[in-house]
């Protein structure tokens, strides 16, 4: 519904890498890509990149269903991330999932976990910071 | 002269990289490079953007490029082709890039260790003295004999 309508909203550079939204978890998009060639680094791994792909576009989405949800309206913009790689990813899906750290008027923080078979074993993690523009409204 | 003995071609190697998967999906290019840097090429393209309607790179591809001449740096300052892996990165973006304009990557290994190589870098679309991001990153050997 409105939440689906928020994260529909994907970036042009998700929607291009192949970032879909695969389910709902407690009010929060999980976010998945499958394993194509546009996301390989060497031969039958996740590049680096594509990964934190992944793991900026969750952070994203995670911050657009919030402030959906509190009807608030911001242009987003990138201030930083930081990028741990724990473990190759490897030829399957990858699934990513943030969670709003501290929502501020003008800033976000965001943690996001990126996973493959097991959400308890993730391949990379990333904290993110994020500008809020207000909009009108 | 010493750069003919190197046996590590960042002009040379990039083509390869870039070839296929998610570098050539990009379409990243050779730019230029020196004993401890590299220096690649994104070029603007419509789909890499970051939010619709708005006419700002997505930041991710800046990611994906710092990653990728931060790799090809480490291994022109070891002057070897050996596997290693991105432990941690961090990219600070200080600006939006200009519409239109292709952001280049410049990263700079500053130290070897036995097992991690450090690097620092930055991205910019035109003018390197006024860069849209700044990075930092540390890589893993995944030497054999780590293993032990």
């Amino acid at each position: 519904m409105s939440d689906t309508n928020e994260v529909e909203a994907l970036t042009p550079y998700a929607r291009s890498l192949g970032i879909t939204l695969d389910r709902w978890e407690d009010g929060t998009p999980v976010m998945m890509v499958p394993f194509e060639e546009t996301v390989e680094g060497r031969p039958e791994h996740y590049h680096g990149g594509a990964t934190g792909g992944l793991l900026e576009t969750a952070g994203y989405s995670a911050l657009r269903a919030e402030l959906a949800r509190l009807d608030r309206k911001a242009a987003l913009k990138p201030i930083n991330i930081t990028v741990q790689y724990l473990a190759a990813g490897k030829s399957r899906t990858s699934y990513a999932k943030g969670r709003i750290t501290k929502l501020g008027r003008r800033s976000a923080n965001i943690t996001v976990e990126a996973w493959q078979d097991d959400p308890s074993r993730p391949i990379a993690t990333a904290v993110m910071n994020v500008l809020m523009a207000e909009t009108d409204g | 002269m010493s750069d003919d003995a190197r046996k590590f071609d960042p002009a040379k190697a990039t083509s390869f990289f870039t070839g296929r998967g998610h570098s050539g999906w990009l379409g990243l290019k050779y730019s230029d490079h020196g004993d401890d840097w590299v220096e690649l090429e994104l070029p603007w393209r419509e789909d890499l953007l970051g939010e619709d309607g708005q006419r700002v790179l997505a930041s991710g591809p800046i990611l994906s490029l710092m990653d990728m001449a931060s790799g090809m740096a480490i291994w022109r300052a070891m002057d070897d082709f050996q596997a290693i892996a991105t432990l941690d990165l961090r990219v600070d973006y200080v600006r939006p890039a200009r519409e239109g304009a292709s952001v280049f990557g410049r990263s700079q290994c500053y130290r070897i260790t036995r097992s991690a190589a450090f690097v620092r870098g930055l991205a910019h679309d035109g003018d390197s003295g006024d860069p849209v991001a700044h990075i930092q990153a540390v890589f893993m050997k995944i030497a054999s004999n780590a293993r032990l």
